[in-house]
């Protein structure tokens, strides 16, 4: 048996005993989608940046530096800078006024049934995405990994699968919640330590780093050895179109943030709005401090362990965790693997959770069945039923996918479909006392389905000829879904919907009547 | 009604009842609610959220709030995008060697995140002063009360 898979059983065993002692504790509904409200500021700022730090921003920022150098390092500025969105606009009107889910915000003021039917399915489209781009990065590790202990690529994706239902299923958020947080410290420290190792080879000089940034050797595609400044920016952001696109990725970035409805769950899991704001600069420092790192895992990537073998060797998904193996052997290699892995698993789990309460709390209960539970509990059976669904069909798309794709660059399309869908809507009906229902659903609809029709027709689907440019749509599908939601808004009114912007502003800014936390 | 549910529901869900009971009309009904079908919850709130809005510390707490988060957020913004813009737009600009090979691409990049961190940090203390008013809003709703 190989250290690595040691390592990951040592992991599951930890998070696995997590959710028992989660399933002990939780009762109701209250408990079981938002911890209870009990969760202290650092508590929930290292789960929400362990919710944020997926594979993508571990294994696939890392890709994108070590094969295209600077440009990826846009993701990482991107990132970070999203949570000031948060921070100032989202998180505390958030927390003040709604109950489990995104779509309670808009719900409140606004006919609940519409709103709620597409700002779940919203929901679960960008969970979808968002989760396709983790399962491919699991996918590409255990491959990688694994491929002597015997365990095929698909038993693995399998066992991902069926472990994030246990933890949704059984635990709810407060598991969840308690596996963010041991794997965001996991994945600080193993950045940290790979950061060290980076610099120690350069004899902690960081003239000799950059210096070697700025003459890295790889071949080409017709195998022409090629030296590159990989400080120059552009090297994937090519002219004609390559301006516009890192514009429109940035727009994607720091406007989806705010509409992640992963993230956006993490605010109620907390007593009130100011530890919400406090877990957001507990978060802010932590993903900060880990994007600036990843300068050196994948500069680190690029000039120790080089493009030519990663690409030989897994691909660029596989940087960090091959970066580890030529610093420190194949233990340490296997440390930061199961790390990598435990980022996915933490991830998909909390995608999971977020997409199954938007389920059950607003598709079920209040556009099914009118706002009642008919019997006591029934929430959060549904909400099991859901985990189970959404877990049973990543696994599946997973399987029929393969580890070929970007992660980092997957995940930037959810924002793109997040920025574009829920983020108008969600401002507007926090700041715009016209707003209204028919605007809400306009939007949402003009939001998800343009940034998904460009994404279908982008150069990401169409590798040939593609009629849309660039890849990715935030730059036109943003606009349009506030554009959507603004036309929408002005074809009608809605004295209700205005009337009841008082009771929200004043609870979004004062916090009276918001939900309490539950004394144990 | 509200004390049935609490009864039913008592023993197996720990959520407190701070919301309205049913937030969804039936089917097809347009405009709002006749007062007889009112939760507990929107019939005693109607007029204090009236009242609340209509008080000067509240409009000064929004207004003191709006004066520092619309700056802020405008900054962040056209600060965050002067880089693929930049970067896109002006590449020699951005490709000048500042401190030994570090170009100014990168180091405008880094320089975002001590941005992003300050901005955080100045609006964590102001928005110690918005608790702050916010309390003094609640208080005064209290003290009215009783």
């Amino acid at each position: 048996m190989s250290a690595s898979l040691v390592m990951f059983l040592v992991f599951i065993a930890i998070t696995l005993w997590i959710t028992w002692w989660a399933a002990k504790r939780s009762t109701g509904s209250s408990a079981y989608f938002a911890a209870g409200r009990t969760l202290t500021a650092w508590q929930n700022g290292i789960a929400v940046a362990g919710d944020y730090m997926s594979a993508a921003s571990f294994l696939g920022i890392a890709g994108i530096i070590a094969f295209q150098g600077y440009d990826g390092f846009m993701y990482s500025v991107g990132w970070l800078v999203a949570y000031l969105t948060v921070l100032l606009i989202v998180a505390e009107p958030l927390r003040n006024a709604g109950k489990y889910t995104m779509a309670d915000v808009l719900a409140y003021r606004l006919r609940p049934r519409p709103v709620r039917a597409m700002g779940s399915l919203s929901t679960l489209t960008v969970s979808t995405f968002y989760m396709i781009a983790q399962m491919v990065g699991a996918g590409a590790l255990v491959s990688l990994l694994l491929k002597d202990s015997g365990i095929s690529f698909k038993t693995a994706v399998l066992g991902v699968g069926v472990l994030m239902i246990v933890y949704v299923v059984f635990g709810g958020m407060l598991a969840t919640t308690w596996v963010q947080i041991i794997k965001a410290i996991l994945l600080m420290s193993g950045t940290v330590l790979l950061s060290l190792l980076v610099m120690a080879h350069y004899g902690f000089s960081f003239s000799s780093f950059f210096n070697a940034i700025t003459q890295v050797t790889y071949h080409d595609a017709n195998g022409n050895l090629i030296t590159q400044n990989f400080l120059q920016p552009g090297l994937r952001y090519k002219p004609p179109y390559g301006a516009l696109d890192l514009i429109s990725l940035g727009m994607a970035l720091i406007f989806g943030t705010a509409g992640l409805p992963h993230i956006l769950v993490r605010f109620y899991t907390v007593p009130d709005a100011k530890t919400a704001r406090v877990s957001v600069v507990w978060a802010m420092v932590i993903i900060g401090s880990f994007y600036i790192l990843t300068t050196f895992l994948g500069f680190g990537a690029a000039t120790i362990v080089g493009r030519d073998f990663i690409a030989k060797n897994g691909g660029t998904n596989m940087s960090a965790p091959l970066l580890a193996q030529a610093l420190a052997g194949d233990l340490f290699f296997a440390f930061i693997s199961s790390i990598a892995f435990a980022t996915i698993l933490a991830v998909v789990a909390g995608l999971t959770i977020s997409a199954s309460t938007s389920f059950a709390h607003d598709f079920w209960t209040n556009v099914l069945h009118h706002g009642k539970e008919r019997s006591p509990g029934e929430e959060v059976r549904v909400a099991r039923v859901t985990a189970f669904v959404v877990g049973a069909i990543a696994i599946l798309i997973a399987v029929l996918l393969g580890p070929n794709a970007n992660v980092a660059f997957l995940v930037a399309l959810a924002f793109a479909v997040a920025a574009s869908a829920n983020l108008p809507v969600i401002v507007l009906s926090l700041f715009w006392r016209r707003f209204n229902t028919r605007g809400a659903v306009a939007g949402l609809a003009t939001g998800l389905i343009s940034s998904l029709a460009l994404i279908l027709i982008s150069p990401s689907i169409m590798k040939t000829d593609p009629i849309f440019p660039l890849e990715n749509p935030g730059i036109i599908s943003i606009p349009l879904g506030f554009l959507g939601a603004f036309v929408g808004t002005l074809l009608g009114r809605e004295p209700e919907a205005e009337e009841k912007f008082t009771e929200l502003n004043v609870r979004a800014n004062t916090g009276l009547g918001a939900e309490k936390a539950i004394s144990h | 009604m509200t004390q049935r549910r609490e009864a039913a529901i008592e023993k197996t869900d720990l959520t407190p009842l701070a919301g309205a009971e049913t937030d969804v009309a039936p089917l097809g009904r347009q405009g709002l609610k006749p007062p007889h079908e009112l939760t507990a919850d929107e019939d005693v709130d109607v007029t204090q959220w009236n009242r609340v809005a209509a008080m000067d510390e509240f409009k000064s707490l929004v207004a003191e709030k709006r004066k520092f988060i619309i700056p802020a957020t405008v900054f962040f913004i056209v600060f965050y995008f002067a880089l693929p813009v930049l970067v896109g737009y002006a590449p020699k600009l951005m490709s000048v060697k500042v401190l030994g090979v570090v170009n100014l691409a990168y180091l405008f990049a880094l320089s975002q995140f001590f941005v992003a961190w300050i901005i955080a940090a100045l609006y964590v203390r102001a928005a110690g002063r918005f608790d702050e008013m916010a309390r003094n809003i609640i208080n005064r709703l209290k003290s009215g009360r009783e």
